[in-house]
């Protein structure tokens, strides 16, 4: 295949249904041969960001660029791109060779070069020899590998994935997203991934940008968002966090001491926490991973402890997640691992947590 | 791994718009949606709403114009009118109850017992509709009428003189007989749709036998049972054929189509009685589809339903439901029975059954004046078309045009339900005899054009919802994808969405095809001469006659046909096991 990736810009993109407003004065640029997602929960504008970009929905306003060009008034049929929806949508009453080649056809290539490229396209997807099935006797998984080859096969400048994955159970998911992620390397193709799922976006892309209400709340590289996300909704909707008003007290070069509403004092790693002053007001955020469950007599060990109840247990057999009362009266979650361990505590017995400084981050206001 | 957090979040701060983005805001209409829309209302307006429009503007403008009531005033004054009113309600009331008496027990034992023949039950319950009641009454006069096999039978074996056929009494059991499917049809949906834990339910708090039927099937199958009845009601009413096969004529159809036809068309009563026509109908429809749209509490359909089949019927419980089946789809065939013997007799007068046999009815209805059959078949296909075009058009606006209007147009395309054929038919002459054709130098009312365009708004509705049912099924992003492919939008339509409505659109062609080859109450107004009359019409001008009966009856034996082979046909290609011939 002979791809011509291109560079999408979006500047300033705007889109409201009715009272609602999808999209807020988006601009991004994504880059060349970029995998790029977008993450959020539904409702958050991304499938409309997508649809706009694939010119199934025109914006209210903004531009959308490829390579510089403004494609913002073309159709899709215009826009040479490949798209895979969320649930396929393959023609039920055409072959999985008529599915594929349709795109072809549309771009009048050469009878006699239609037949090499779709069969092509089915290699690319491991389907070689289903081209005379209907869809309807394909499972789920092969459907998906049929949308996608129909996408490719035209050799399309971008690539629009809209949730591909979330209509396979968790297995074959798991299985095709490493399928999805080879191909997508091996074709250098720039594409544009929607999902609500976190593990897919953090696994699949190479930057992520985080939606919220319309809005984007954050855009960077996986380990970015995760590890240092810029506000509490995308600590929350990426790997869930615990958030704990306080204020800094004291800095130094090693260390920020932060005071806890309940008077509790923490110590964050100040290598991860730069640009905080004394006095300023912080959330600290935690993630339910990092807080190891300890006896409330225990000792400190250097790290940071926080004292409380035990209020919940869910048992899950490899990992076991707690809700915990701390003294102050917020109720924090922990997820430990090795819970046959962590059985000892009992619901309603007090319990300690324990986490190191550099666990701790810190979000500038308060929450 | 994501863990719930429990945590409320922040919103993201209110951003100003730029004000730009202001500026651009518009409400999202595409042109060449708003066009087809423009053509659409344009079409529908003329068809549609003009005719039924003059006929109101007739029946409420005084003698020296304005608006006044006093027509209608004087219609609930006038002895005939009255009667006629009173009848067309009585004959309506009494054919919904003994459709009701026929088809109830049917839909019971098929819905939940399961017996040998079941299948064949439900099969031959729903044969009647196939016979328009027309054609029916004919082959009841020959059997229940004055020198009917019965009456002769009865007069012979017990000295009693029946007279089943006299007046009213005949119109309500010819049609009794034609509507009761539709009750039969929409209860024993119910029936099957009723959620079996619903039932068990009632079981368990100490509900059993008869008092489980009476404190909870019932009252869940009420709605539906409801609707069915109305619709029947609304057809019975509007059903003109049979008071004029039975030359019974006091009744609100035949006497607006007397006052058109003799006093003339600029006669005001005709147009009032319309009017009253069609309020009975709106009224009839609007309660029916209130009635629908609160029924969903009961059929619950949360989960998987408990598997199809009732409790399995052995002795003498077997044998009464048998025997009740025979009894009642006996009767219901009798009509079908007498129709195609009547078909084949020479002379069939004073006896049991014909006393001389003859293919002679067919020959004079094929050879000597093949006219009605194929003008029927002519203006039955030009409906077909023309409505499926239309209500394809108007579905896919309807569906995925992004232009206002929507609900107008819906609503326009859907009034023919509520119309009564009387007044499509009546509204029709008015509206086009003033328009004359310059080529041919006639009016538009006097061709045969005017025959298919009636049908074909009276059937829309039909063809309206088969397209709009098979364009349900094409998930909108087959069309996105299509267009994603490099397809621009006619020819995503053609290549995408064409081929996968086409089925279900075609069998609302033949849903309309069927029912424009039977019908009777449009037709009767709008035929001016016979050599453009279709077979409708054929029928009752042969009825007319003691001779033309048999020739009568072979027209209403190819009617059946044409009705049977386009109702399977329809239900064939709609993919759908069931009757899709419901209203």
């Amino acid at each position: 295949m002979r791809l011509q990736p291109v560079d999408v810009e979006v500047r300033g993109l705007h889109r409201r249904f009715r009272d609602a407003v999808a999209v807020h004065d988006l601009s991004l640029l994504i880059q060349r041969g970029e995998f790029f997602t977008f993450l959020g929960p539904s409702g958050c504008g991304k499938t409309t960001t997508l649809r706009m970009i694939a010119g199934l929905l025109e914006p209210d306003a903004g531009e959308i660029l490829f390579d510089g060009r403004d494609m913002t008034r073309v159709p899709p049929w215009h826009r040479n791109i490949g798209m895979v929806f969320q649930n396929y949508a393959l023609w039920p009453h055409m072959t999985v060779f008529e599915n594929v080649a349709f795109g072809l056809v549309e771009r009048r290539a050469p009878r006699g070069e239609i037949s090499g490229r779709v069969e092509e396209a089915l290699r690319l997807v491991g389907l070689e020899g289903l081209g005379s099935r209907l869809p309807s006797q394909l499972s789920g998984g092969q459907q998906q590998r049929v949308a996608l080859a129909r996408a490719v096969v035209v050799e399309p400048a971008l690539l629009l994935l809209d949730e591909p994955l979330s209509n396979l159970d968790a297995k074959l998911r798991v299985q095709m997203r490493n399928e999805l992620v080879k191909l997508q390397r091996q074709l250098g193709i720039t594409t544009i991934y929607v999902t609500h799922d976190q593990e897919e976006a953090l696994m699949l892309s190479t930057r992520v940008a985080v939606m919220h209400r319309g809005h984007l709340m954050q855009i960077g590289s996986p380990q970015d968002v995760y590890e240092r996300p810029a506000d509490p909704f995308v600590a929350d909707f990426l790997g869930g966090a615990n958030f704990l008003p306080g204020a800094v007290r004291a800095t130094s070069g090693e260390g920020i001491a932060v005071v806890l509403e309940g008077g509790e004092v923490l110590h964050a790693s100040a290598s991860r926490n730069a640009g905080f002053a004394a006095g300023e007001r912080v959330t600290v955020c935690l993630r339910p991973e990092v807080l190891d469950l300890v006896p409330a007599d225990g000792a400190a060990d250097g790290g940071n402890v926080l004292h409380g109840t035990l209020r919940l247990r869910n048992y899950l057999g490899w990992v076991m997640t707690c809700e915990i009362e701390l003294r102050g009266g917020a109720l924090i979650r922990a997820q430990a691992a090795n819970p046959r361990v962590q059985l000892r505590f009992a619901e309603g017995g007090p319990i300690a947590v324990r986490f190191s400084p550099e666990d701790v981050l810190l979000l500038p206001g308060s929450a | 791994m994501s863990i719930p957090a429990p945590l409320p979040l922040p919103a993201p701060p209110p951003v100003p718009l730029p004000a730009r983005a202001a500026l651009r805001w518009r409400v999202a209409v595409d042109p060449g949606h708003a066009a087809l829309m423009a053509i659409l209302l344009a079409i529908l307006g003329v068809f549609v709403v003009l005719p039924i429009g003059v006929v109101l503007k007739v029946a409420l403008t005084g003698a020296e114009g304005g608006m006044t009531l006093s027509h209608l005033v004087r219609f609930f004054h006038t002895p005939l009118y009255m009667e006629s009113l009173v009848n067309s309600l009585v004959a309506g009331l009494w054919t919904v109850a003994i459709g009701t008496v026929l088809a109830l027990p049917l839909a019971f034992v098929v819905a939940r017992y399961d017996f040998p023949g079941r299948m064949l039950v439900v099969t031959l319950a729903t044969l009647p509709l196939v016979i328009p009641p027309f054609v029916g009454a004919i082959a009841l006069m020959q059997i229940f009428g004055r020198a009917g096999t019965v009456t002769l039978l009865f007069q012979d074996l017990f000295g009693l003189r029946l007279n089943i056929m006299e007046g009213l009494r005949g119109i309500i059991l010819a049609q009794a007989l034609h509507f009761f499917p539709f009750i039969f049809l929409t209860v024993t949906t119910a029936l099957m749709n009723v959620d079996r834990s619903l039932e068990e339910m009632g079981q368990m708090m100490g509900a059993r036998g008869w008092r489980l039927q009476r404190r909870v099937v019932f009252p869940l199958v009420l709605p539906s049972y409801a609707a069915g009845a109305l619709l029947t009601f609304v057809k019975a009413v509007d059903d003109i054929g049979t008071p004029f096969i039975l030359g019974f004529k006091n009744m609100l159809g035949p006497q607006a189509y007397l006052r058109i036809t003799t006093v003339g068309r600029d006669d005001v009563d005709g147009y009032v009685i319309c009017v009253v026509m069609v309020i009975i109908s709106i009224v009839c429809v609007l309660a029916s589809n209130w009635i629908v749209s609160r029924r969903e509490y009961a059929t619950l359909q949360t989960g998987a339903r408990a598997p199809e089949g009732g409790r399995t019927l052995t002795g003498w419980r077997l044998t009464g439901v048998l025997g009740m089946c025979a009894a009642i789809i006996g009767t219901a065939l009798i009509p079908h029975l007498g129709v195609v013997l009547l078909s084949f007799s020479k002379v069939w007068s004073l006896s049991y059954l014909p006393s001389a046999y003859t293919l002679g009815n067919y020959a004079e209805i094929f050879l000597r004046a093949p006219r009605f059959v194929v003008n029927t078949l002519v203006y039955s296909v030009g409906a077909a078309l023309l409505s499926v075009v239309l209500a394809a058009a108007i579905a896919y606006l309807l569906q995925r045009g992004r232009v206002p209007g929507k609900g107008l147009l819906d609503w326009i395309a859907m009034m023919p339900i509520a119309l009564p054929g009387v007044v499509v038919g009546v509204g029709f002459l008015r509206v086009f005899y003033g328009i004359t054709l310059p080529w041919i130098d006639q009016p538009l009312a006097a061709t045969w054009v005017i025959f298919v365009l009636a049908y074909m708004v009276r059937r829309l509705p039909y063809a309206l919802r088969a397209s709009h049912a098979a364009l349900h099924q094409v998930h909108p992003s087959l069309e996105d994808a299509a267009g994603i492919a490099g397809a621009p939008r006619l020819r995503a339509f053609r290549r995408v969405v064409l081929p996968l409505i086409l089925g279900g659109v075609i069998a609302g062609g033949v849903l309309v095809f069927v029912t424009a080859a039977v019908e009777f109450s449009a037709t009767i107004i709008l035929v001016s001469r016979i050599e453009q009359s279709p077979l409708a019409y054929g029928i009752y001008i042969y009825s007319q006659s003691a001779l033309g009966r048999g020739s009568a009856a072979a027209l209403g034996v190819v009617a059946i046909v044409i009705v049977a082979l386009g109702t399977y046909l329809a239900n064939r290609l709609s993919g759908r096991g069931r009757m899709a011939f419901t209203l």
